[in-house]
């Protein structure tokens, strides 16, 4: 009688595990079939390949590389803000600050990946634009630079807290063996920690890359609605998530080819994350055998 | 008949032997100490008799246990029912981060007993048995955690004593405890014998020889000596057991 | 200038370095903080929270999304939490071995970075289309249940991981059966680091807007939900709906409703990290 019952709670327990599954088979099916009937329709090689994205028009055009410039373009905006910024963050936590500093510094930075993004998209729309319209006359209202750098401040945290989770787990003898031959404590730090916690850390980056490219209200808000093939942080761009949020807000037809859309755009999405993903779980995988 | 019965335990962690061939029989309501070096296999051996080896992962354990006669690793038995019968009680004090008074009654309340009376009387009765009631009955309510280590520990053996086992079984119960805690224990176990069957895993030989009527010595997975405890600590028969109790290794 | 003193003044020069880095992130957190407040405080009153929707910026309210916030993210915890404690518990105290529990965790741990707005596709067509849910708070509340799951179950798992084996033996020992150790002693005893992942999944839901887009939530909602088939807005969707409309008193709108928002984000962060730090003080086994 207990054991029944006990057999049925673990297989309770098992489908709610199960439901993770079934949920990553969801996502993978429903895009897969919604886009097989886009591309009945559209040309594959049109698709990936194509320099105009203009399915809204009376001219319709489905050429994705113009979303996905749009998102690389922010995406990389962002890097170039975080991962500086990130890393020397870290190093200096581990490194130089003492313990109080850290204890209240890292949840505080932390705090930056907290706040809603539909609030960085209007910090940014409202306020870093008009600053930096001050100093760049030519910069559009809406733009990809503005966007690119709140997304890269939103991903700080990101990179800074793994980054120094990794560079904490590096084994406190390696330092001292590197103090010990008469290293500085910069040398220690970017000669010695670093390299030992180098997975851990592109791992991190990964993470905030693919972070990055998903990122939807931001670019939604401030980033502009106009598909264009440019690596301009200037112009106003348009990127695959914000493609879908103008779908979805708008009166489009369900099972239209307009409507379809959103789906090719999302596995092309889906595909890019789930690369990335991937290969930051392995590194993970590798790197937190290597200090067991 | 032994209460207690084992024929040739062999048991593998893996690639690895750790038990070697173990027979031994242990009578009725006495004081039975497993003492050796570390690594020895004297804690494994004692978990074999309520089948906490179960838990570890690629464990294999061959042979018979017999407890009145009925052999444990059977198939048909149910482990849960059979450690009930068999307490424990652990190197470290672990009572659960519950009041005092829930963590005598755990046992009782998996087997769906609620009866308040009746829960209050087991709860009393088995702190009295473990010489805690006098210091306690005024905080039944607090949490078990706020207990100095030598309560906690007398806490885990109430615990224990609450589901009315007929036999108790104790990983170094003082090791982690003070000379006087550890003081109480002792006296703790030279009353309970008259009721329970109690085999105790020991590294302090002095603790083996005052507390146990009869003492077993292990060396890399074998028994070797097996004896009353007077014996055993002035006329060790093997010379292997009278290096270690001499204080020669170990 | 000998090689000692050049290390020592590049040492310093990183250290200055390092502190103005730690500073931009915190500077600009401070700015965003000053700007929304100092655009939106002004516009918070009693009528601001109460009132229904409107065209003109000076009579428009929350009122319809700020319930609306509340039914999806009530009705999200209700239908994650069990599910993800459930999952995480059998990852952690059952599929120790199993290849299968193995494939669930990569799985796992891929669905946590997958977009949030892809989330929303599955919703839309699964939820919306498929279970004919529509754009309802219902359908809402699932896709949002999805995409907080893997927060929940990795919570659950790190909570049971942390309680020390030895109690799990001593229930054993006292022949208690597996679920009995997993109901009576491990959860109660990770109950506060649970907690503290639970408030923090609520804290993500609560803030997430792309996929309620997706899923079909409504920018106007002239009254206010009363079952869960309803139609609905969220403050995240009000907000990015005011930001987008030209007329400056929107922008004052917007500002005000991010303020309320960064209320619920930030009391729920703290909460947590309270919790966390007063468990982590409390319990040493």
């Amino acid at each position: 009688m207990q054991k029944v019952k006990e057999k049925i709670i673990e297989a309770i327990l098992l489908i709610c595990s199960s439901i993770t599954v079934l949920t990553t088979i969801g996502i993978i099916i429903i895009l897969a079939i919604e886009t097989f009937q886009f591309f009945k329709d559209v040309s594959i090689v049109e698709f990936f390949t194509g320099t105009e994205w203009t399915p809204l028009f009376a001219n319709k055009k489905f050429g994705i590389l113009p979303l996905v410039s749009g998102t690389l373009l922010t995406t990389f905006i962002a890097i170039l803000v975080a991962l500086p910024l990130g890393l020397t963050i870290a190093v200096y936590l581990n490194e130089y600050a003492d313990k109080r500093f850290k204890a209240v510094i890292k949840p505080l930075l932390e705090v930056l990946a907290a706040i809603p993004t539909v609030v960085y998209g209007f910090f940014a729309l409202t306020f870093i634009t008009p600053i930096l319209q001050s100093f760049i006359p030519s910069l559009a209202g809406f733009n990809a630079l503005s966007a690119g750098l709140v997304m890269g401040i939103m991903i700080i945290p990101y990179v800074s807290s793994m980054s120094e989770d990794a560079l904490s787990a590096v084994p406190n003898s390696l330092r001292e063996a590197a103090y010990g031959m008469g290293s500085t404590r910069l040398q220690t730090a970017f000669k010695v920690m670093l390299p030992a916690a180098s997975s851990g850390v592109i791992v991190s980056v990964i993470l905030a890359i693919s972070r990055a490219i998903g990122e939807t209200m931001i670019v939604a808000v401030a980033a502009g609605q106009e598909p264009r093939l440019t690596f301009n942080p200037l112009n106003s761009i348009e990127t695959i998530t914000t493609y879908i949020v103008q779908v979805s807000m708008g009166d489009v037809p369900q099972n239209s080819i307009e409507f379809r859309s959103i789906f090719a755009a999302g596995i092309t999405l889906f595909g890019l994350t789930f690369i990335l993903n991937n290969i930051s779980f392995w590194m993970k995988r590798k790197f937190v055998q290597r200090y067991e | 008949m032994n209460k207690l019965e084992a024929k040739d335990v062999n048991l593998h962690y893996g690639e690895k032997h750790a038990l070697k061939g173990i027979s031994m029989g242990i009578k009725a309501n006495s004081v039975t100490a497993f003492i050796g070096p570390s690594g020895c296999g004297k804690s494994t051996f004692l978990r074999c008799f309520n089948r906490m080896n179960d838990l570890i992962d690629n464990c294999r354990v061959e042979g018979e246990i017999l407890i009145d006669g009925r052999d444990i690793y059977k198939n048909r038995i149910n482990v849960v029912d059979h450690r009930k019968k068999i307490g424990m009680v652990f190197q470290k004090p672990n009572p659960f981060p519950k009041s005092i008074y829930e963590n005598v009654a755990y046992g009782l309340r998996i087997n769906g007993i609620s009866h308040k009376k009746y829960l209050d009387e087991t709860v009393e009765k088995s702190l009295r048995q473990a010489a805690l009631w006098d210091e306690v009955k005024d905080d039944l309510k607090k949490s078990a955690l706020a207990l100095s280590g030598g309560q906690q520990q007398r806490l885990c053996i109430a615990r224990t004593l609450a589901v009315e086992p007929s036999v108790i079984l104790m990983d170094e119960p003082a090791s982690a405890l003070d000379p006087i805690s550890t003081a109480k224990i002792e006296e703790l176990i030279h009353d309970l014998k008259d009721r329970y069957t109690i085999v105790i895993v020991t590294h302090n030989m002095q603790q083996a020889a005052r507390v146990s009527d009869n003492t077993a010595f292990f060396y890399l997975g074998e028994l070797i000596e097996y004896d009353e405890t007077s014996n055993i600590f002035t006329n060790p028969a093997k010379e292997a057991t009278q290096n270690y109790v001499t204080g020669r290794f170990g | 200038m000998n090689n000692a003193r050049k290390n020592e003044i590049k040492d310093n020069a990183f250290k200055v370095f390092a502190l103005v880095c730690t500073s931009v992130g915190l500077i600009v957190l401070g700015l965003l903080l000053y700007n929304i407040i100092s655009v939106g405080l002004t516009r918070i009153n009693w009528d601001f929270i109460t009132n229904l929707p409107s065209r003109r910026p000076g009579k428009a309210g929350i009122y319809t999304a700020l319930l609306g916030m509340i039914w999806v993210v009530t009705l999200t915890l209700i239908i994650s939490f069990p599910i993800g404690i459930g999952a995480g518990v059998y990852l952690e105290e059952y599929g120790k071995k199993n290849p299968f529990a193995k494939f669930i965790e990569i799985n796992i741990a891929n669905l946590a970075g997958v977009p949030s707005i892809i989330y929303g596709i599955l919703g839309l067509e699964l939820f919306g289309r498929l279970l004919a849910l529509g754009n309802s708070i219902l359908a809402a509340s699932l896709t949002l249940s999805l995409l907080v799951l893997p927060i929940v179950i990795v919570a659950t798992r790190e909570a049971v991981k942390a309680v020390p084996g030895s109690l799990r033996e001593a229930s054993y020992g006292l022949g208690a059966t597996r679920w009995q150790t997993i109901s009576r002693i491990v959860l109660p005893a990770s109950f506060g680091s649970i907690l503290t992942g639970l408030i923090l999944a609520v804290s993500r839901a609560v803030g997430e807007t792309a996929p309620l887009i997706v899923v079909g939530a409504l920018v106007y909602v002239p009254f206010a939900p009363k079952t869960p088939m309803d139609q609905f807005t969220v403050l995240p969707i009000q907000i990015f709906n005011w930001t987008s409309r030209p007329q400056s008193g929107f922008v004052v709108n917007a500002a005000a409703a991010i303020i309320i928002l960064l209320m619920f984000v930030f009391i729920l962060n703290g909460f947590a990290v309270f919790l966390r730090n007063r468990h982590n003080r409390r319990v040493k086994y």
